[in-house]
């Protein structure tokens, strides 16, 4: 789906980002890079500010100092439609579909900012086809749908919107463990498709063990930057990790 | 209400006595304040003048008699669910009926002793002879007394009755009730229609009474005629005869598409043939109803489709009454400067769109980043100011202060003038611009921006995160909308001759959301029809309807209504993702718990402070 051409270039950046929500600090001296094609990965306690980083990503918050970078553009004070429009696309946190609209609809929405007719019923197909599911339920309103439906139409909306970066938040919050597994697989197939893939997640452990790379974040700050192998292995990652947990 | 489902199993019916006595003296309890509200707020008395049936029935004693019906029926209703047994229902539902009835009707008996021994009309400014005399059905106060628990307790019994007719007898009972009240509901309507222009007196003659009301025989061959109806119907649910509504839901692509062409072509040709058959007054109804049609589809599009509840509607409604007021009339506030012509009033349109379009962004540019409760408010203030600035002494040399803008001619067409004097004209003015608004929300409605709008009402933050552009999106809402409400304005101002700031206080607002709302949000049709009924029956804020005797209760119903509303569906009302997570705690609480499984799963137990359900 993605039209990579050079991978030696960050698709997405942050440098040296700081973020706050009225007085209160979030994100502190932040430096994140996402390369073309990639799966990374964001782990972090609970309030440690990863969907703050989605958002900061998705130019939803913008940053008091610091840059958002994408293809080498400063993108701090455009408009989310404008990096939507560029390949950034989010998987919002608890799915968060428009409840009473159809899951049609909810993915058409997806495309919102897309006006290659064709484009759009191409790619329908190819999700009906990734998710038979949804296709067996097209008309009927995503909020009541199950959670695990609910995942898939999620991803799928995602989808439609064409990323090269797909922004995940927290993708397995909520559903059964039996899912949690079949729902790394998907994230992995999209990767797999050429989609750059950042992933928020508290599972350390499934997360990593699909990421190539990964940062920690603590309390706003990134405490570790490593190769997934690395980070598994690192002692400190599950202390420094936990810590955060209990708030 | 519903019948029990095929999969449910039925137990035998209880024992008469082995009643839920708590419940059913709760339910008579209630009943009893409602009764002697309804008679304190003076109901029976004002109503007591409008016949249904003379001589026996007025919709004074309706106001009353209707209340034990329901309340009976209600205390021992409940909520069907699947795959659950419930007991059949039988005597101990009539009795329950009764009972509530009667406990009701003791408080009725007991209001009654207490009017005759007592003055309190200090306070309570109903507390009146009329209203003791209307209780005691003329009789004195021993009847009085006796007669309120029995014929409550008989309203009780019909009301728990309801339960063990069978759906057959159920659904002719109501089609003949709704017969009886309709047809004398309608009687202004219906005399006018069937004999201003049409030779059918001898059918109304029949059915009214000359004061009003319907005649006995009417009653009965109202009755009769509601009972057909109701048998056709049970007929149509087994399928023996045809049901329209049905076939026509099944039809589907061209043959769909050449359905809509003749409802459509029906309904336009209906529009335009029914003014000519009727009179003044109704077409005088028909014409206000238009009016708030045409609020009650630019509101629709703002609360409706966008989500955003807009409390202070009626300031465009203002600002398209005032432009127009301003700019045809001679009679304006002397402030103006003489290059401002007085201009034909299709000339003023045109700037009342610019001007609409203007306060559509001005009012909306500060209020569109607020949420849910915030922007309620602030809109609500704006309403008012916009109101009271017409009011004021600043703008007073423009607007004519408290005495308004007067003398407004009417719209030159050549060779007619419409005006307010010729209220059939002004229907069909305002049918076109309904038809044109009609036309304008059921596209958006299909179009890209209406999936934004309905995607910003569902989850305003992710609708952004999909890239929709959440301010502009908004802002054009507030524009489609405001555009709307200031054609009514300007017709309003056509029509009226003169307009006053007291037009467009805040009643209208909340009239035209009450209208959406109960029409059903974001439904086209169900907004016509919502203000066809509430405008053309009970009558708009300072239009009279049909039941010009309720115009002293219109605000009472209303709040009622709206009550209602939200009680049954409240994500309609106030349509923000937080407050639907409020009200649906279970599931979200459902959802935590999950959370909290699968963090415990992957976390051998390590502590998750977030998913804590509070
Ligand atoms: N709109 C906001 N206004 C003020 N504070 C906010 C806002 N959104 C988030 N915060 C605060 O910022 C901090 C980081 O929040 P964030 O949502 O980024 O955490 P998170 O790492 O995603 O946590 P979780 O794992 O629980 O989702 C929290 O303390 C939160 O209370
Ligand atoms: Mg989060």
């Amino acid at each position: 789906m993605s039209d990579v051409t050079d991978t030696s270039t960050p698709l997405l950046e942050f440098r040296g980002v700081n973020t706050h929500y009225g007085a209160v600090h979030i994100l502190k001296d932040v430096d994140l890079a996402i390369y073309p094609g990639e799966l990374v990965c964001l782990l972090g306690g609970n309030a440690s500010g990863k969907s703050t980083t989605l958002k900061t990503l998705l130019g939803m918050v913008t940053p008091t100092t610091g840059e958002v970078v994408l293809d080498g553009e400063v993108v701090n004070n455009k408009p989310t439609s404008y990096l939507v429009e560029r390949g950034v696309t989010m998987v919002p946190e608890n799915r968060r579909l428009f409840k009473r609209l159809s899951v049609k609809e909810n993915l058409e929405l997806g495309a919102y900012l897309r006006t290659d007719k064709d484009g759009i019923e191409e790619d329908l197909e190819r999700i009906y086809e990734m998710f038979p599911r949804v296709k067996e339920r097209l008309n009927q309103k995503s909020g009541t749908l199950s959670g695990g439906e609910q995942q898939m139409v999620a991803m799928g909306r995602a989808l439609m919107a064409r990323p090269r970066v797909l922004l995940m938040d927290e993708p397995s919050m909520g559903l059964a463990p039996a899912l949690v597994q079949t729902n790394f697989e998907l994230i992995q197939q999209i990767h797999e498709a050429g989609v750059a893939i950042f992933m928020v997640e508290q599972n350390a452990n499934m997360a990593l063990s699909i990421a190539d790379r990964g940062w920690v974040l603590q309390t706003g700050r990134v405490v570790l930057d490593d190769t997934a192998p690395n980070l598994l292995a690192n002692p400190d990652l599950r202390a420094s990790y936990l810590g955060e947990g209990d708030r | 209400m519903s019948a029990p489902m095929a999969t449910n199993e039925t137990l035998p019916a209880r024992a008469a006595l082995d009643q839920e006595w708590r419940k059913v003296v709760n339910h008579g309890l209630l009943l009893a304040l409602v009764l002697v509200f309804v008679s304190l707020a003076n109901m029976p008395v004002s109503l007591d003048s409008r016949m249904i049936i003379e001589p026996m029935l007025s919709m004074g004693y309706l106001s009353l008699l209707w209340i034990p019906v329901v309340m009976g029926f209600i205390v021992s209703s409940e909520k069907v669910l699947e795959g659950i047994a419930y007991h059949a229902k039988g005597a101990r539902e009539v009795l329950a009926g009764g009972l509530v009835g009667l406990i009701g009707g003791l408080g009725l008996s007991l209001l009654v002793v207490l009017i005759d021994n007592f003055d309190l009309r200090d306070p309570l400014v109903n507390w009146s002879p009329a209203l003791l005399d209307l209780l005691q059905f003329g009789n004195g106060i021993g009847f009085g007394v006796i007669i309120w628990p029995v014929l409550g307790f008989g309203l009780g019994v019909f009301g728990g009755a309801l339960h063990i007719f069978t759906a057959m007898t159920r659904t002719i009972v109501g089609w003949v009730l709704g017969a009886v009240l309709g047809i004398a509901v309608f009687e202004t309507v219906i005399i006018d229609l069937l004999t201003e222009r049409l030779p059918f007196e001898f059918i109304t003659d029949w059915f009214y009474f000359i004061r009003g009301g319907l005649s006995q025989q009417g009653a009965v061959t109202a009755a009769l005629i509601g009972g057909g109806l109701g048998y056709l119907r049970v007929l149509a649910q087994r399928g023996v005869v045809p049901t329209p509504v049905q076939d026509y839901k099944q039809l589907v692509g061209p043959e769909r598409t050449r359905a809509n062409t003749i409802i459509i072509i029906t309904c336009g040709v209906a529009t335009a043939i029914l003014p000519l058959l009727l009179g003044r007054i109704t077409n005088e109804l028909l014409a206000n109803v238009g009016l708030f049609v045409l609020l009650a589809l630019g509101l629709n599009i703002v609360v409706g489709l966008a989500g955003i509840l807009d409390l202070g509607y009626v300031a465009f409604f203002a600002v398209g009454g005032y432009a127009t007021a301003i700019l045809t009339s001679p009679n304006r506030g002397d402030s103006w400067p003489d290059w401002v012509p007085q201009s034909h009033w299709f000339a003023a349109l045109i700037v009342v769109i610019l001007l609409a379009i203007l306060t559509g962004l001005f009012i909306g540019a500060p209020v569109i980043r607020m949420r849910g409760d915030y922007l309620a408010i602030v809109t609500l203030g704006f309403g008012e100011i916009i109101r009271l600035l017409f009011l004021s002494d600043w703008l007073g040399g423009y607007t004519g202060g408290a005495q308004g803008v007067t003398n407004i001619p009417g719209v030159d067409l050549g060779f007619v003038e419409i005006k307010g004097t010729d209220p059939r004209a002004i229907f069909y003015l305002v049918a076109v611009f309904c038809a044109i608004a009609i036309y304008v929300s059921w596209r958006l409605e299909k179009s890209r921006l209406g999936r934004a709008w309905m995607a910003i009402r569902e989850d305003e933050s992710v609708a952004e995160a999909m890239g929709i552009n959440t301010v502009n999106v908004k802002l054009m809402a507030f524009v489609v909308g405001a555009v709307l409400a200031s054609f009514s304005g300007a017709i309003f101002a056509a029509k009226v001759g003169s307009i006053f700031p007291t037009s467009f206080i805040i009643l209208v607002s909340i009239v035209i959301l009450v209208v959406v709302i109960v029409g059903g949000m974001g439904n086209i049709v169900g907004v016509i029809a919502g203000a066809a009924v509430l405008i053309g029956v009970l009558g708009g804020p300072k239009q009279p309807g049909l039941l010009a005797e309720f115009s002293e209760f219109k605000l009472l119903i209303y709040g009622a209504l709206l009550i209602f509303m939200m009680l049954k569906r409240p994500e309609g009302l106030v349509p923000n993702v937080r407050r639907t997570r409020e009200l649906h705690q279970e599931e979200f609480l459902q959802d935590a718990w999950l959370r909290s499984q699968v963090d415990a799963d992957e976390q051998d137990g390590a502590p998750s402070g977030e998913v804590a359900p509070a």
